[in-house]
């Protein structure tokens, strides 16, 4: 039986998060002291060589990041840290426990963050309801800043750092990282044509690097462990840890960090308590509406960025959703596209367009009992269109969802 | 004026509008940006009406008419979907006497969906203003509004 390992939450519930002293007295800031004492080359080769992979839900590389952003240009006059703390992934919520019961933990991996790159400005742009986090996080930075560890000469050093909360206002699509970028400059949310990069051209066209909240609270457990040790954790290809979010149909639905490789037969039984009283399982969404379909062939696969690729799955951002026998894949399906409907952002037409279409077809379906394997069918080709011919994330996720339905669940019986 | 006590608050500059608008908002009684603030913010950021009234509608956390003192955001994601969030809201409309998107006479409530709220666990969830209320029922929404109205 497998039990949780607490290394991001390793203070969640133990400290009183509006306490800078309970955090420093649980070893805190010691990472950001040794980073700052480290040349910042240093700094990025120990967390390339750690592997960890972004905890946003795309799994690329953190350490390259930060050494592309280092490298974005050499005399740059500015440079800046983004912590995306816009979480909106349905069925997610990993960010918002580590900012409400562990806000220095973010604060310290920022200010690590900053250092290896370069940086003395960072903001976290935060959803605007989440107003526990944002009061938690001001306080944080407000005594880490009376603290000495931001403002000037921070850890009695000649570094400079100041970190600005800013907040989002209802858009899903701005928890991507270039429509982050616009809606920081004031603009509305619409996604930037990549190429240039953040790393190259980001926040007022200066190198920026743009991490989520996770990712940068992994950080300080990093330069602490050193990066061999943290990369013997978890999976090879995914090393770590990770917090899951569970909700559904289980006993205790909840959050839960474990090691990479967890699998989902673990997740639901041994962590949450297993299906509710009488349920059998009927599927998985694992990574939120942007997330897949699995059935219980996929129960036993090891729980990481590759290995779920490899069963036409996707991690995500760690959201899994359990439903249970009863449960109508049709009507979810409906409610998923009805979201991507409602935050399609309308700058690409095939998207606009499309997830309207995806949502009428569904509707219909629905009216009439259930979506069938034939228009499910259409449904794909028509979000494959639709991926291939849309600037950002959310043009490319319905196929996500409807792909997985068709791998996974091709019946007329159980689509209904 | 607090408007213009609001606005010195931030430095004139583009990126500084979603921070505005948030603020101007939240001191409104009614929960919203008229044309008169929209009109403000454009002159203190040197910048057009339109392009303030761009921001101002494609962000769904902003009005520009008029709400009640209490905003009840259901959550609309597929988790509390599949909770029952359609039912508690058909009960918040009935209770309330108006449909999605609408305000009370009274100018006390306003509902509105709202994406994923991050309390799947609880689900189906919904805030009044900042409070959240989770693992929503049908026969709790009354009492809920009548506690709020205190």
């Amino acid at each position: 039986m497998i039990k949780e390992t607490r290394i991001t939450l390793k203070n969640a519930g133990k400290i009183n998060p509006e306490s800078i002293d309970d955090y420093i007295a649980a070893g805190g800031y010691e990472a950001a002291r040794k980073a700052i004492g480290m040349n910042h080359v240093e700094v990025i080769d120990e967390m390339v060589n750690s592997s960890l992979r972004g905890r946003g839900g795309a799994g690329f590389s953190a350490g390259l990041k930060e050494k592309f952003t280092n490298e974005g240009c050499l005399r740059c006059a500015q440079k800046y840290v983004v912590c995306n703390a816009d979480e909106g992934e349905p069925g997610t919520f990993k960010d918002r426990i580590i900012m409400e019961m562990d806000p220095h933990l973010l604060i310290e991996g920022i200010i690590i963050a900053s250092h290896a790159i370069g940086a003395n400005k960072a903001y976290i742009y935060i959803r605007g309801e989440y107003y526990l986090s944002i009061r938690r996080l001001q306080k944080a930075i407000d005594d880490a800043k009376s603290k000495g560890f931001l403002g000037e000469k921070i850890f009695g050093t000649y570094s400079y750092l100041e970190i600005e909360i800013r907040l989002g206002a209802g858009s899903y699509l701005c928890g991507e990282e270039l429509t982050l970028l616009e809606s920081l400059e004031g603009k509305r949310g619409y996604p930037r044509i990549k190429p240039p990069f953040p790393a190259e051209k980001g926040l007022n066209g200066f190198p920026t690097l743009v991490n989520n909240v996770e990712t940068l609270a992994t950080i300080p457990t990093i330069i602490g462990l050193g990066s061999a040790s943290y990369a013997k954790i978890g999976l090879e290809s995914s090393p770590g840890t990770k917090i899951f979010t569970i909700s559904g149909d289980v006993k205790s639905p909840g959050y839960y960090e474990t090691v990479m490789g967890v699998t989902l037969r673990e997740l639901i039984w041994d962590l949450a308590g297993g299906m509710k009283e009488g349920m059998s399982l009927k599927a998985v969404l694992i990574g939120g509406a942007a997330g897949t379909f699995v059935d219980e062939s996929v129960l036993d696969t090891p729980m990481g960025y590759d290995t779920l690729k490899e069963k036409g799955a996707t991690l995500g951002s760690g959201a899994v959703i359990v439903l249970g026998e009863n449960r109508s894949l049709s009507t979810m399906t409906k409610s998923i596209l009805d979201f991507f409907k409602h935050e399609s952002c309308g700058k690409c037409i095939p998207c606009r367009v499309g997830t309207a279409q995806l949502v009428r077809m569904a509707d219909e379906a629905v009216d009439k009992g259930g979506i069938t394997t034939d228009l499910l069918a259409r449904m794909v080709d028509e979000s494959k269109y639709i991926s291939a011919n849309s600037l950002c994330p959310l043009g490319q996720s319905p196929i996500l969802p409807l792909g997985s339905l068709q791998r996974y669940f091709n019946d007329n019986t159980i689509l209904k | 004026m607090i408007r213009d006590e609001i606005l010195k608050k931030y430095p004139a500059e583009n990126e500084s509008i979603l921070m505005i608008l948030h603020d101007l908002q939240n001191n409104n009684p009614q929960n919203w940006l008229s044309e008169e603030d929209l009109k403000a913010v454009a002159a203190y950021l040197n910048t057009t009406l339109s392009s303030v009234l761009g921001v101002a509608t494609y962000y769904t956390m902003y009005s520009v008419k008029p709400r009640g003192k209490f905003i009840i955001r259901l959550c609309n994601s597929p988790v509390c979907h599949i909770e029952g969030a359609e039912e508690v809201l058909s009960e918040i409309e009935r209770v309330l006497g108006i449909k999605i998107g609408e305000t009370t006479p009274d100018g006390l409530f306003t509902i509105e969906a709202t994406e994923c709220l991050g309390r799947c666990a609880a689900a189906p969830g919904m805030i009044v203003n900042e409070q959240f209320h989770g693992f929503l029922s049908k026969d709790r929404i009354s009492g809920i509004i009548n506690k709020t109205k205190i």
